[in-house]
């Protein structure tokens, strides 16, 4: 990883945010972790970081879900709800970042605060604060369809690339247009206008070609830092982007892939428009992981091998966050060690030990993270009796404070 | 005409409907009004009903004025050879504020929005079709000043290919005007770079 230094979250205090009631809690650890029995809200604790920052968080929840429920599952209401952290950036300089429904607003509606002024454009926040992460929900991605691959590849360029976002929606909108043209022609049996679907198609074109540069761009940093070894000991993966409108963007200029692009639409209305789709563009692209010692692709590993294959990709995503930005993202690893057994697990922990980045890990268990004794700094979540509380964790003694 | 049970609460709620005026803000309008009838009030009132009464779209180019045709196109200082496209007329003005523009208007009245249900014959389309063949003195070329949106580039691309048999020539505004930008919140130092800047298209 780049020799950025990190971004530090030194306290968080959550309102009301789904499971916690109300919760303070300092952090000085540059490794830390949450441990604790099913539903004591470890996850939650995740998904309120992730919430400091642009985008929907690691749940990608909507704003309404986020407020502790009161009064049971039917005629419950949710609370207004707050989160909030206060942050050290690499030059030592603290800001506070907080988010949450608004005093007199709708429920619906999010509001974040920089050092307690309004933040108007997520992109200024983007320069501040970064986070990455994996969930248990993201093992399935070797199962599902290649959309949700495609969507978590467009995550990774997004924080990135923060434009990337408005080209996936254009591109998505002037093709739900076109087929919505060939779809009534198709209907009503009168021909679509030519200009209009040639409009789109331009729409299409440009936005596609884009889109799918930036995300051919980011799969080859991705797979050079892990080809340098950013992952250390732990086993690295291979990512492969299958999308004919990545590879032709090789071999020609932008321009005349664009105007291919527009030419193959214009030939293919009468498919399409019988296909009910738009059978070819970057919108069918898929990401293909290979386990990169063994040679094998995501889908013939093991359960653990695949939790593997996304931590990989998770660091080095981390890392090349750190080289653009100067300082390293929050690493928010859910569950993440349970899949690895102790060999893969300890060389997690001496990878995670290596980056600059402070990571947060959560468990059941605490016993498998003892080889992380003496360099992390450990909480356990209770749930019922006594709601929102976070115990340090004494096992765990951290050697010096950040 | 009754007289309203409720006539504060009746003017805030007729406020409040209006672009950029929340309820709360309709408050504080109407109290401060009420404050001052006779200096606020009365000649508010008399404004818009003179207003309500006079303004219509001009037959030519859709522009809001009290005569018809427009003030703009009426005066014929402006260049008669150069139609600038904008969608509305909130970008007509914004273009004015801008003292940018020294040739005519078109108001389109929307952007092609197949999921909108908006299409070509619900734009003024062929009225600049129509305008451009039987002007008096030719229409050397039209500026398109569409909004850098998806249906903006669109509809953009859509008038190129409709204008091309009548010969004027077609630019569009240049790169400056962000994405998703809507031309009538632009401040007017950008809308003038890219007014000037503009390319063929
Ligand atoms: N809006 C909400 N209001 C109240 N409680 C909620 C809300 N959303 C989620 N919860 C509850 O929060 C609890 C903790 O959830 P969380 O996913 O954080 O648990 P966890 O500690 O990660 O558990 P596991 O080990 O099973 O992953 C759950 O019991 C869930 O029902
Ligand atoms: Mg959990
Ligand atoms: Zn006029």
């Amino acid at each position: 990883m780049a020799p950025a230094s990190a971004l530090l979250l030194t306290r968080l205090m959550l309102q009301d945010f789904r499971s916690w009631p109300s919760l303070t809690v300092p952090f000085s650890g540059r490794i830390v972790l949450v441990t604790g029995p099913n539903g004591a809200g470890k996850t939650n604790l995740l998904e309120a970081i992730s919430l400091l920052g642009p985008g929907r968080g690691l749940r990608g929840a909507r704003t309404a879900e986020l407020g502790r429920q009161v009064g049971g599952a039917t005629g419950g209401v949710a609370l207004p709800w707050a989160a909030a952290g206060r942050f050290r950036d690499p030059f030592g300089q603290e800001f506070d970042l907080g988010t949450g429904t608004p005093e007199d607003g709708p429920p619906e509606r999010r509001i974040l605060r920089l050092d307690g002024a309004p933040v108007r454009a997520q992109s200024l926040l983007a320069e501040r604060v970064a986070a990455v992460w994996l969930t248990p929900q993201m093992d399935r991605l070797f199962q599902d369809g290649a959309g949700d691959r495609r969507r978590f590849l467009d995550r990774l360029v997004w924080a990135l690339e923060p434009h990337h976002a408005r080209e996936v929606a254009a591109y998505d909108q002037a093709m739900a247009q076109r087929n919505r043209l060939l779809a009534q022609e198709r209907r009503e049996g009168m021909r679509a206008d030519a200009a209009w679907l040639a409009g789109l198609e331009d729409a299409m074109a440009r936005h596609g070609a884009a889109l799918a540069a930036a995300r051919r761009g980011l799969v080859a940093r991705l797979n050079a830092l892990m080809a340098e070894g950013v992952t250390g000991a732990f086993p690295s993966a291979r990512l492969t982007l299958q999308c004919p409108v990545a590879a032709a963007l090789a071999e020609a200029p932008a321009l005349a892939v664009e105007e291919r692009l527009r030419a193959d639409w214009a030939a293919s209305r009468g498919r399409d428009a019988a296909a009910g789709a738009t059978l070819i563009g970057p919108h069918r692209a898929d990401l293909v992981f290979t386990h990169a010692p063994k040679d094998l692709p995501a889908a013939l590993c093991s359960t653990g091998e695949q939790k593997a294959l996304l931590v990989a990709v998770v660091l080095a995503h981390a890392g090349l966050i750190a080289a653009a930005r100067g300082f390293a993202p929050l690493l928010l690893l859910d569950e993440v060690a349970a899949h690895l057994d102790a060999t893969r697990r300890e060389a997690l922990f001496a990878a995670l030990a290596e980056l600059p980045a402070q990571a947060f890990l959560t468990g059941t268990d605490a016993g498998i993270f003892a080889p992380l004794r003496g360099l992390a700094e450990a909480f356990r979540a209770s749930p019922g009796a006594s709601p929102g509380q976070l115990v340090a964790d004494m096992d765990f003694v951290v050697p010096d404070a950040l | 005409m009754a007289t309203d049970p409720n006539p504060i609460e009746h003017l805030i709620g007729l406020l409040a409907r209006l672009p950029g005026l929340g309820r709360r803000s309709a408050r504080r309008a109407v109290l401060r009004m009420l404050m001052q009838p006779e200096q606020a009030m009365l000649p508010l009132a008399e404004a818009l009903r003179a207003a309500a009464a006079a303004v219509q779209p001009c037959q030519i180019c859709g522009n809001l004025d009290a005569t018809n045709p427009c003030g703009i196109c009426r005066d014929s200082q402006r260049d008669q050879g150069l139609i600038c496209v904008v969608e509305g007329v909130s970008e007509l003005w914004a273009l004015e504020r801008a003292h940018a523009h020294r040739g005519l208007y078109h108001v389109l009245g929307g952007t092609l929005s197949a999921l909108g249900g908006i299409g070509p014959e619900d734009l003024a389309v062929q009225p600049l079709l129509a305008r451009i063949e039987g002007a008096a003195e030719p229409v050397r070329e039209v500026i398109l000043a569409l909004p850098a949106t998806v249906d903006g580039a669109t509809t953009a691309h859509y008038l190129t290919d409709r204008l091309r048999p009548t010969g004027a020539q077609v630019t569009r505004l240049a790169q400056g005007v962000p994405i998703g930008g809507a031309l009538d919140v632009l401040d007017e130092g950008t809308l003038a770079a890219a007014l000037k800047a503009r390319r063929v298209v």
